[in-house]
C-alpha cells in the first residue's frame, strides 16, 4: 500500500532506505519543506556553518567509513558553495550525494531569487547529476544517485530538486530497482590478463607494488597484503593509499612522489615489474612521465577503464575491482611459485630478489625520513613524530593541504585504511577541519586529530561552532609556522626567495579563540612543552585547540622539482656556502 | 588528426551538455557535431568529429563511455563506415555564369533548391572533402554563403550493443527476500 506524503518526506524516506544516518547541511528558502520534515526525523542533521564544509564533512564521513556521505544545501549560493567539495570528492573518488533545493519549476530560467543553474554548474563537478522537476521522478533519482556514487569508481552525485517537488503531495512507492543501461561497471578482470600478470610478477627480479586510493575504496587491504607477502615485493603506497598496507608492515617503504622518500622513488626508478593497483599515475607521483619507472613492465589494475593507459601504457592492463582481481592473482601466483619451485630459473630469481631487497634496504638507510628535534624550537617533523607516538597507528588524522600534510604523510603511521583523511587530488585548503567533523560523527569511538596549517585553519574557523555545539572531542592541532608554507617553499626555491603574499602575520590567540567557542585551547612554542600539551589535548573529554608554533622556515624534503624525474630528488636544504672574507 | 565518433545516447535533458562539456573539459576540439533522434525516440544518435592526437583517440572513447547517458561510443575513424555531409550554398552570380554554375552543380550531384535573378541556392550531399571542393568551385563564380551540417556517419558493420540490466535497490532486495 502506498501512502500519500510530501516530496520532502519521500526524499527522507529514500535516504532512510539507503541507510543514511547523518546529513551535513545548511537550510535556506527552497529547502524549507525538507527542513520541516527534518524537524522530527530520526536521521540526524548536522548544521555546519558554511555549505562548502557540508560537502567536506560528508567527504570526511565517507572517507572514514566507505559509506556514502550526504550533504544538503539550498538553491543559488548554497549550491555554488558546495562545488569545491564536489570537485574534491571527484578527484579523490569519494562517494557522496549532495541534495540541493532549486527554485520552483515555473520560475526556472526567470533569474528568480537565489536561482542558479546548479545542474549545469555541477555537470563537471560530479560523476553524474540530476534535476528533478516532477515528483514521480524523485525516488528513482535518489536511489540512482546512491547507486552511481557508491559503485564502480566512486564519486559525487548531485540531485537538484525544485521546491514544488519538495512541497508536492504524492503516493510513495518504494523503488525496487534502478536501471542505468549505459552505466558499465567492470569488476572481474580478464582471466587471461590476470594470468599474464601473475606470470610477469612471478618472473620479476625487482618487483614493486604501487598501491593507491583504489585499495581503500575497494576495501582490499587484506587482499593487497596477501599479494605483497606472496610476491615478497616491496610496496609504496600513494598519498591516497596510506593505511591500505599497514605502515608498520616490513614490506612497506613509504609514500612515493614529489615529497616521497628516497627509497620509494629509487625503487620506482629501478624496479623491473611495477604492479600498479588502484592508482592513476598522478603527476605528483610520477614526476616527468617519460622518466618514470623506466625499466619496468607495468601491470595496471583499475576499475576505471579510462585510467588504464591514460598516462602510462601498461604491458598488462586489467580493468576490474582490485578486491575481485587480487584473490585471483594471488591464487595464480601461488600456483606458479609452487610449480617452478627449485628450478634453476627460480633459484636465479630468488638470488636477484635478495639483491633487490638488499638494495631497497640500503636506500632506506642512506636517506631515511627523519624527525629532527631541536632544543630551541619545535620542528614540524617533531610535531608529527609526537602525534604518531600518541596515535600508535590507530587514530584518525585528517589533514589540510600543504607542508604539514606532506610531513604527516611521511612521518605518521597508519595501521589500517580509512585513518588518514586528506584532500589529495584537488588539494583543497580548508578541508581538514570539516573533514574531521564528518569523520568524528561517522566514528564516535575514534580519537580524531584534525591536523591543519595556520592558513587552512583560518579558512575553516566558522566550523569551531559546529564542533562546539556537537561536543565533538576533535583534537585540532595547528602546525603554525606563520606562513603559507608550501607556497613560501616554492617562492624560496624557485622565485629567488621573493616572498609574496605568504606571510600570515596575524593569528588569533588560540586559548581565547577556543574559549570564545566554549572549549579549551592553548598555544605552545617550546619543544619541551610539546609532548605534555598533546597528551593534555587527548585527555580532554571535549574538543581541544592546540596551536603549535613551529620553526618558521623549514621546507619539506625530499622534493622533486616540478617537471623533474623522481630519482632527481633534492634531499635537503642547500648547504651554506662559505663566503671568503674580504 | 580528425577522429570520427558515433555515439548512441539516452535522449535526456542535459545529455548533450555532458558530451560537449566532457570534450571541452578534457581539451578536445570539436570540429563538428550532429545529433538527432533514432527510431527509438528515447535515444539519440550523435556523430562527433574531434581534432585529437592519434594517441588520445582511445582515451576520448573511454571517457565518452563513462558518461552514464551514453549507451555506446564507437570510433569510426578507421573502421568501415560511410561518412556524409550536407551543404547548402547560396551563390550570387552574373547572368553569363548561370549555365556554368548549374553544370558544376550537376557534376557534384547538387540540386537547385531556389533560383532567383541574383543566383541560386544549391544543396549537395557527399563526402566532406568532396564538399570542400564543391564550395571552392562555386566560389570561383561569385560570392557564396555556406551552411554545412557537419559529418554524419554510420558504421557498416553491426556492433553488438551491450546494455546493463536493472540493479535492485535495498528496498528491492528486501522485497525479493520476502518473496523467497
Amino acid at each position: 500500500m502506498s501512502q500519500l506524503m510530501s516530496g520532502a518526506r519521500m526524499l527522507m524516506e529514500c535516504l532512510a532506505r539507503e541507510g543514511v544516518d547523518c546529513i551535513f547541511g545548511y537550510p535556506g528558502g527552497v529547502t524549507l519543506p525538507l527542513y520541516d520534515v527534518l524537524y522530527d526525523h530520526h536521521i540526524r542533521h548536522v548544521l555546519v556553518r558554511h555549505e562548502e564544509n557540508a560537502a567536506f564533512a560528508a567527504e570526511g564521513y565517507a572517507r572514514a567509513t566507505g559509506k556514502v556521505g550526504v550533504c544538503c544545501a539550498t538553491s543559488g549560493p548554497g549550491a555554488t558553495n558546495l562545488t569545491t567539495g564536489l570537485v574534491d570528492a571527484m578527484m579523490d573518488s569519494i562517494p557522496i550525494v549532495a541534495i540541493t533545493g532549486q527554485v520552483p519549476t515555473r520560475l526556472i530560467g526567470s533569474d528568480a531569487f537565489q536561482e542558479a543553474d546548479t545542474f549545469g554548474i555541477t555537470r563537471s563537478c560530479t560523476k553524474h547529476n540530476y534535476l528533478v522537476k516532477r515528483l514521480e521522478d524523485l525516488g528513482q533519482a535518489i536511489h540512482e544517485a546512491f547507486y552511481v556514487a557508491a559503485s564502480g569508481r566512486p564519486g559525487p552525485v548531485l540531485v537538484d530538486i525544485t521546491k514544488d517537488v519538495l512541497q508536492g503531495q504524492g503516493h510513495y512507492q518504494p523503488v525496487t530497482s534502478v536501471h542505468l543501461p549505459g552505466y558499465k561497471v567492470f569488476t572481474e578482470g580478464h582471466t587471461g590478463q590476470i594470468r599474464r600478470a601473475a606470470q610477469l610478477i612471478n618472473e620479476a627480479e625487482r618487483p614493486l607494488i604501487y598501491g593507491g586510493g583504489g585499495i581503500i575504496a575497494a576495501g582490499a587491504s587484506a587482499e593487497l597484503r596477501e599479494t605483497v607477502e606472496l610476491a615478497d615485493s616491496p610496496a609504496v603506497m600513494t598519498l591516497m593509499g596510506l593505511g591500505g598496507l599497514p605502515s608498520g608492515h616490513s614490506n612497506f617503504i613509504s609514500m612515493p612522489g614529489m615529497h616521497g622518500s628516497y627509497a620509494a622513488n629509487m625503487a620506482l626508478s629501478n624496479c623491473d615489474v611495477l604492479i600498479a593497483l588502484g592508482v592513476r599515475f598522478d603527476d605528483r607521483v610520477t614526476g616527468r612521465l617519460a622518466a618514470f619507472a623506466p625499466h619496468a613492465k607495468v601491470v595496471h589494475v583499475d576499475i576505471d577503464p579510462a585510467e588504464i593507459g591514460k598516462n602510462r601504457a601498461p604491458e598488462v592492463p586489467i580493468v576490474g575491482d582490485v578486491k575481485r582481481v587480487l584473490p585471483k592473482l594471488n591464487r595464480l601466483l601461488a600456483e606458479f611459485q609452487k610449480s617452478d619451485a627449485g628450478s634453476p630459473a627460480a633459484e636465479k630469481r630468488s638470488a636477484a630478489r635478495r639483491a633487490w631487497w638488499h638494495q631497497v634496504r640500503s636506500w632506506k638507510e642512506q636517506h631515511p625520513l627523519s624527525s629532527p628535534v631541536s632544543d630551541t624550537e619545535i620542528k614540524p617533523q617533531h610535531l608529527m613524530a609526537e602525534i604518531d607516538r600518541l596515535s600508535g597507528g590507530e587514530a584518525i588524522v585528517t589533514s589540510d593541504v600543504g607542508q604539514h600534510q606532506m610531513w604527516a604523510a611521511q612521518l605518521i603511521r597508519f595501521g589500517a585504511p580509512r585513518l588518514w583523511i586528506n584532500s589529495g587530488g584537488l588539494g583543497s585548503m580548508g578541508f581538514g577541519l570539516p573533514a574531521a567533523i564528518g569523520a568524528q560523527y561517522a566514528r564516535p569511538d575514534k580519537l580524531v586529530f584534525s591536523l591543519v596549517g595556520d592558513g587552512g585553519f583560518q579558512m575553516s574557523v566558522p566550523e569551531l561552532a559546529t564542533i562546539s555545539s556537537g561536543g565533538l572531542p576533535i583534537k585540532i592541532v595547528i602546525m603554525n609556522n606563520g606562513y603559507l608554507g608550501m607556497v613560501r617553499q616554492w617562492q624560496t626555491l624557485f622565485y629567488n626567495n621573493r616572498l609574496s603574499a605568504v606571510e600570515l602575520d596575524c593569528f588569533p590567540d588560540a586559548e581565547k579563540l577556543a574559549g570564545a567557542y566554549g572549549f579549551k585551547g592553548r598555544s605552545i612554542e617550546k619543544p619541551s612543552e610539546l609532548r605534555a600539551a598533546l597528551e593534555e589535548a587527548v585527555r580532554e573529554p571535549g574538543p581541544y585547540l592546540l596551536n603549535v608554533k613551529v620553526s618558521p622556515t623549514d621546507n619539506v624534503y625530499p622534493m622533486v622539482p616540478a617537471g623533474g624525474a623522481i630519482h632527481e630528488m633534492v634531499l635537503g636544504p642547500p648547504e651554506p656556502v662559505a663566503v671568503p672574507a674580504k | 588528426m580528425m577522429q570520427i565518433i558515433s555515439l548512441l545516447l539516452e535522449n535526456k535533458p542535459g545529455a548533450l551538455m555532458r558530451v560537449t562539456g566532457l570534450l571541452t573539459q578534457r581539451g578536445y576540439n570539436i570540429e563538428s557535431l550532429t545529433v538527432a533522434r533514432t527510431l527509438d525516440p528515447a535515444l539519440s544518435r550523435m556523430t562527433i568529429v574531434v581534432d585529437v592526437d592519434a594517441a588520445q583517440r582511445q582515451q576520448v572513447i573511454k571517457q565518452m563511455n563513462k558518461l552514464i547517458n551514453v549507451l555506446q561510443a564507437t570510433d569510426l575513424t578507421e573502421s568501415p563506415a560511410v561518412v556524409r555531409e550536407l551543404v547548402l550554398v547560396r551563390i550570387r552570380t552574373a547572368q553569363e555564369s548561370r549555365t556554368a554554375v548549374l553544370k558544376e552543380a550537376e557534376i557534384f550531384g547538387g540540386r537547385v533548391v531556389d533560383s532567383s535573378t541574383e543566383g541560386f541556392a544549391i544543396e549537395v550531399t557527399g563526402d566532406p572533402e568532396k564538399l570542400g571542393e564543391f564550395i571552392d568551385v562555386m566560389g570561383s563564380y561569385g560570392e557564396v554563403e555556406v551552411t554545412r551540417s557537419g559529418a554524419l556517419a554510420i558504421a557498416l558493420e553491426a556492433r553488438k550493443l551491450k546494455l546493463q540490466p536493472p540493479v535492485p535497490t535495498k528496498a528491492g532486495e528486501v522485497a525479493a527476500a520476502r518473496e523467497r
